[in-house]
C-alpha cells in the first residue's frame, strides 16, 4: 500500500479546457450553416483546410519546441483557431489563402509567443490581418449572396486549381459586401436611400442580404455560450452596446450619411466578433471592469475604422488594436480586495 | 424576526458528502495502547515539557506549559506512564517531525484531580481566560489558534457581536454538525461562558442550511430567557462559508479589513466545538485531551464521528473505522479543500483534526495545461482577488508584484484551483510565494541585526580612539601648565609641589579607571561574535 501525496485542493470541477472549446466549437455551427446556405460550401472547404493546417503546425511547433504534443493538440484551442480563421474568409478562395492564415495564426502568433495562454494577441484575428493586407483582392471576393450557382464540385475545382465552370467569370458570381458597397457609394456622394434601393438583394430586410441571419445565428450560439457560463457578458454587451450607441447617435444626426445601428450590429462579422472573438480569454481582458472596457474599446474602434477607416470591416483590427491595451487595462481595473471594498 | 444576511464574493456550490458519516452517533474511540502528544498542536510556540521519562501520569495532569504569550500547554490524554520524550512524525503539511510525548496507557484511564469552577459569573474575565488558556484550549475549527486570546477584547475594546462558528462548509467533515446535533447544551453553556469572558452585547451561533438536525436540536435546547439573546441564525451552504471573515460578512455585512482582525469590526468568531470545549473546562474542569474527529472517505468501510483521545495514532481510528487498506490511497487531515496529505498513519490526532479523510488514490492525475487566463478563479474568490495574476508572478518569483496583488488576503480555500479548467495547483504557488517572501523577510531581518551590530562596533572603536587622543591632549596641557608653574616663588614651591603630586595621584587614578574596560563593558558579545 501507498500513500500518494499532493497538494490541496484534493477536490477539482470536470471543468477541462477542451471542454471549453468543444463548447465554442458547437456554439458556431448555426451561424456557419447559415454562410453556408448564402455563400456556398467553400466555407467548409476553408474551415476543413485551415484547421488541418492549424493542427499540423500545432504538433510540429510543439515538436520544434520539445512539448507534449498530445495533450495540447487534443485542448481544442488550434482547431477553434482554424474555424474562426475559415469562417472570416470568403466562400470561394484558393487553397493557400487558409493554409497561409492559419499557419502564419498558429506559428507566428501562437508559438513564436510561447503558445497556448502566452500568445498576446488573437491568433485567427492576427491570420487574418496579415492575409487581408498582402492579398486584398482575394480577400474580398465574395460571392453574391444565394444568386449563385456554384456546386461543392465547382468550388473545390476552384480552390485546388482555380478554376471557373465553363462560361463563368469571377467578377460575375461576386460582388462587394453590403459594407463594402455602402463604403464605396458613400464615398461618391450617394445618400443612404440612394444605395439601399439601388440593390435590394444586396441589403436585406435591416442589414445585408444573409448577413442579418448569419449575425443572428452567431448571436444565438454566443447566447448559449454565456449562459453554460464559457464566456462572460461583459466583453459582448460592452461591445455591442457602444457600437450601437455610436452608430445610432451619428444616424440620427444625419441619416443619409450614417447607416443605421442594426446595419452595423447585423452586417459584417460583429456577432461572429463579439461573441467569438473578442471573449478569447487569452488575448482579452480579465477582470469584470476591465473587459467592459476592453468591449467598449472594440466597439468604438469597429465603428470608426469602419465608418471612416480604409477596411470595409474591422473585428480584427479592432480585436488585435485592444488586445495591445489589454495588460494596462488589466492593471488598472484590479477589483478592491475582502475587506478594503468597504470604508 | 429574521436576520438580514449578505452575500460574499466567489464561492462554491460543492456536493457535501455529509451523509455517509452521520448515520451513527458519536461513539468513543477505544483508548491505544500509546498514545503521542505532540508539544505544539497549535499556531504558536511550543510548550516545555515538564514530565520526566519513566513518570506516571494521570488523564488530565498537566505535560507541559506554555512559556510564551501565545502558547497553550498540553495534558496526558490517559493515564499510563511517560515512555519517551522524543521526535515524532506529527500530521502537519511539512511533513517533519517534531518533539512529542509518548505515553504508554494503563487502561485505567484515572483522572487527576480537577477543578470544576460552576461559578464562573463570580470570576473576572482575565481569570477565566488564565482557567481557558490553563485548559489549553485552542480553536478546533482547524487554525488551532489559543482560544484565551481571541477572548480578550483588549482595553477599551467593545464586542457588538460574539459568533459560534457553526458552519462546516468543507465537504465530508461533519464533527461539528454532529456535536451542535448531540450536544447542543455543551455549546450553549460555553457561548454563555465566552460571552462572560467578552462581555457580548450580542450573540449569534450559525450554521448552514444543510444541518436542519443540528439546528433543531440547538434551537430545542435554548431557554427562553436565552433566545432573548442568543439567535441562532442558517446560512446558505456555500463554501467557503466557514471560514470567519466569511461568515462574518454574511451575518454582518461587515468584511473584517484587508490586515486586520475581527476585533476591528468589534466582533468575536470562535468554533463551535472550541465552545463546548471551554464549557468542559469551567463547568467539569477538564482540560482539553479529546475532541469529535470525522473519519471518512470512499477508502472507508464504517465512515463515522468518533470521540477521540489527543494522541491517537490515525491507524488506530481507521482500523476501528474499516480502512481498506489494500490499494494505494490518499490519507488527508481536514477536508478535502483545504486538507494536506499525511505520509504515514502512524501520526497522532492533535488539537486540530476535525477529520481524517481517505480514498483511493486516482491513477490519473490532470496534468496542468496552460493558463488561459479564462477568470473563473476571480469569479470564485472569496477573497476577491486576481489568483491568475498571482499565479503569474509567483511563478516569475516576482515577490513584489505578488505582494501588490495582495497575496497575504488569500485564505487558501482552494477554490481557484478546483474550478481551474487547466488544474493548474494554484494554491500550491501561493504557499510557494509566502514561504519565500518570510524567508526572504527572516534574511532581511537577519542581515539588519548583523548591520547594526558592525555599526555600533565601528562606532565604539571611533568613540574609544577619540577619547584616548583627548586624554592625551589634556595630558600634554597639564604638562605645559606644571613646567610654567616652575618660575614661581619658592614659597609657593612646596604648596606647589604638593598640589602637582596630589593632581597627578588624581590623574593616575582617573586615567587608571579609563583604562579599564569599562566601554568595551557595553557590549562584550558582540567582539565575540565577529571575531
Amino acid at each position: 500500500m501507498n500513500l500518494s501525496l499532493h497538494s490541496s485542493p484534493h477536490l477539482q470541477s470536470g471543468n477541462q479546457v477542451n471542454r471549453m472549446m468543444l463548447a465554442v466549437i458547437y456554439a458556431l455551427i448555426p451561424g456557419v450553416l447559415a454562410y453556408m446556405h448564402f455563400f456556398g460550401p467553400g466555407v467548409i472547404i476553408n474551415i476543413t483546410l485551415a484547421v488541418v493546417t492549424a493542427l499540423a503546425a500545432e504538433a510540429l511547433m510543439l515538436r520544434l519546441r520539445k512539448r507534449p504534443i498530445k495533450p495540447f493538440l487534443m485542448d481544442g484551442s488550434a482547431v477553434v483557431t482554424g474555424i474562426l480563421l475559415g469562417v472570416a474568409l470568403p466562400s470561394l478562395t484558393p487553397w493557400w489563402l487558409p493554409v497561409l492564415g492559419a499557419g502564419f495564426a498558429l506559428i507566428i502568433a501562437k508559438h513564436l509567443y510561447g503558445g497556448l495562454g502566452y500568445n498576446p494577441f488573437n491568433p485567427a484575428m492576427v491570420g487574418y490581418a496579415m492575409l487581408l493586407i498582402a492579398f486584398p483582392r482575394e480577400m474580398t471576393l465574395w460571392l453574391t449572396p444565394e444568386v449563385h450557382d456554384i456546386t461543392l464540385l465547382d468550388t473545390l475545382r476552384y480552390t485546388f486549381l482555380e478554376q471557373l465552370p465553363a462560361g463563368q467569370n469571377l467578377d460575375a458570381l461576386t460582388a462587394a459586401t453590403p459594407l463594402d458597397a455602402i463604403k464605396t457609394a458613400l464615398s461618391q456622394n450617394l445618400t443612404l436611400t440612394e444605395i439601399h434601393n439601388s440593390s435590394t438583394e444586396l441589403f436585406g430586410m435591416f442589414s445585408g442580404h444573409g448577413w442579418e441571419w448569419i449575425n443572428l445565428l452567431f448571436m444565438l450560439g454566443g447566447l448559449v455560450l454565456i449562459y453554460m457560463r464559457v464566456i462572460s457578458w461583459h466583453i459582448p454587451l460592452a461591445m455591442l452596446a457602444t457600437l450601437f450607441l455610436v452608430s445610432g447617435l451619428f444616424h440620427l444626426n444625419d441619416p443619409d450619411a450614417f447607416t443605421s445601428p442594426l446595419f452595423h450590429l447585423f452586417g459584417g462579422a460583429t456577432m461572429l466578433g463579439a461573441f467569438f472573438i473578442a471573449t478569447d480569454p487569452v488575448t482579452a481582458a480579465t477582470t469584470n471592469r476591465g473587459r467592459i472596457i476592453y468591449g467598449i474599446g472594440i466597439g468604438l474602434l469597429l465603428y470608426i475604422i469602419r465608418t471612416w477607416g480604409g477596411y470595409p470591416d474591422a473585428v480584427a483590427f479592432a480585436v488585435l488594436l485592444m488586445n495591445m491595451a489589454v495588460p494596462t487595462i488589466d492593471y488598472y481595473t484590479r477589483p478592491p480586495v475582502f475587506g478594503e471594498g468597504q470604508s | 424576526m429574521k436576520r438580514r444576511l449578505w452575500h460574499f464574493h466567489g464561492g462554491l456550490r460543492l456536493p457535501g458528502h455529509k451523509a455517509e458519516s452521520m448515520q451513527e452517533p458519536v461513539h468513543s474511540a477505544s483508548i491505544p495502547p500509546r498514545l503521542i502528544v505532540p508539544l505544539q498542536q497549535h499556531i504558536g510556540e511550543p510548550a516545555e515539557p515538564e514530565v520526566e521519562v519513566g513518570q506516571r501520569v494521570l488523564k488530565g495532569q498537566r505535560l507541559a506549559h506554555a512559556t510564551e504569550y501565545v502558547s497553550v500547554p498540553v495534558h496526558a490524554p490517559t493515564s499510563g506512564t511517560v515512555r519517551a520524550i522524543e521526535e515524532h512524525p506529527i500530521p502537519h503539511p511539512s511533513g517533519l517531525q517534531a518533539p512529542c510525548i509518548v505515553i504508554d496507557s494503563d487502561g485505567e484511564d484515572a483522572w487527576t484531580e480537577l477543578t470544576p469552577r460552576p461559578d464562573y459569573a463570580g470570576l473576572e474575565p482575565s481569570a477565566l481566560r488564565n482557567v481557558i488558556r490553563e485548559a489549553g484550549i485552542v480553536g478546533l475549527g482547524g487554525a488551532g489558534f489559543p482560544a484565551f486570546i481571541k477572548l480578550n477584547a483588549g482595553p477599551g475594546n467593545v464586542v457588538d457581536t460574539l459568533i459560534l462558528n457553526g458552519a462546516e462548509c468543507e465537504p465530508y467533515i461533519t464533527c461539528d454538525a454532529i456535536l451542535m446535533q448531540e450536544q447542543p447544551r455543551r455549546i450553549i453553556d460555553g457561548l454563555l461562558i465566552m460571552r462572560h469572558a467578552v462581555q457580548a452585547r450580542h450573540c449569534i451561533i450559525a450554521l448552514e442550511d444543510n444541518k436542519p438536525r443540528a439546528y433543531e436540536s440547538l434551537r430545542e435546547a435554548l431557554s427562553d430567557e436565552e433566545k432573548t439573546f442568543i439567535e441562532l441564525v442558517q446560512v446558505p451552504t456555500i463554501y467557503p462559508t466557514g471560514g470567519e471573515k466569511q461568515l462574518i460578512k454574511v451575518l454582518t455585512g461587515k468584511e473584517v479589513p484587508s490586515h486586520g482582525l475581527p476585533l476591528d469590526i468589534h466582533v468575536v468568531c470562535h468554533n463551535v466545538g472550541t465552545a463546548a470545549a471551554v464549557a468542559d473546562a469551567i463547568h467539569r474542569g477538564q482540560p482539553l485531551i479529546s475532541r469529535y474527529v470525522t473519519v471518512t472517505g470512499e477508502a472507508i468501510g464504517q465512515p463515522s464521528n468518533l470521540d477521540v483521545l489527543i494522541g491517537t495514532p490515525f491507524s488506530a481510528l481507521l482500523e476501528q473505522c474499516g480502512w481498506r487498506d489494500d490499494q494505494d490511497h490518499e490519507l488527508i487531515m481536514g477536508g478535502p479543500l483545504m486538507g494536506f496529505n499525511v505520509a504515514s498513519p502512524d501520526v497522532p490526532v492533535i488539537k486540530t483534526t476535525n477529520c481524517i479523510l481517505s480514498w483511493p488514490s486516482s491513477a490519473e492525475q490532470h496534468t496542468p495545461m496552460p493558463c488561459i487566463r479564462c477568470g473563473e478563479c476571480a469569479r470564485v474568490c472569496p477573497a476577491q482577488l486576481l489568483p491568475q495574476q498571482l499565479y503569474w508572478y509567483a511563478r516569475a518569483k516576482n515577490f513584489d508584484r505578488v505582494q501588490d496583488f495582495n497575496l497575504f488576503d488569500c485564505i487558501e480555500c482552494g477554490c481557484c484551483a478546483y474550478v481551474c479548467p487547466s488544474h493548474i495547483p494554484l494554491v500550491q504557488y501561493y504557499r510557494f510565494a509566502k514561504t519565500e517572501i518570510w524567508a526572504q523577510e527572516r534574511e532581511k531581518r537577519k542581515a539588519d541585526l548583523a548591520r547594526e551590530r558592525h555599526e555600533f562596533r565601528q562606532e565604539r572603536l571611533e568613540r574609544k580612539k577619540r577619547e584616548d587622543e583627548e586624554r592625551k591632549q589634556r595630558k600634554k596641557e597639564m604638562l605645559k601648565k606644571s613646567q610654567g608653574d616652575k618660575s614661581e616663588s619658592d614659597d609657593n614651591k612646596k604648596a606647589t609641589i604638593e598640589a602637582a603630586k596630589a593632581r597627578a595621584r588624581a590623574r593616575r587614578a582617573e586615567s587608571s579607571k579609563a583604562d579599564t574596560p569599562a566601554d568595551d563593558a557595553t557590549a562584550p558579545n558582540n567582539d565575540k561574535e565577529e571575531s
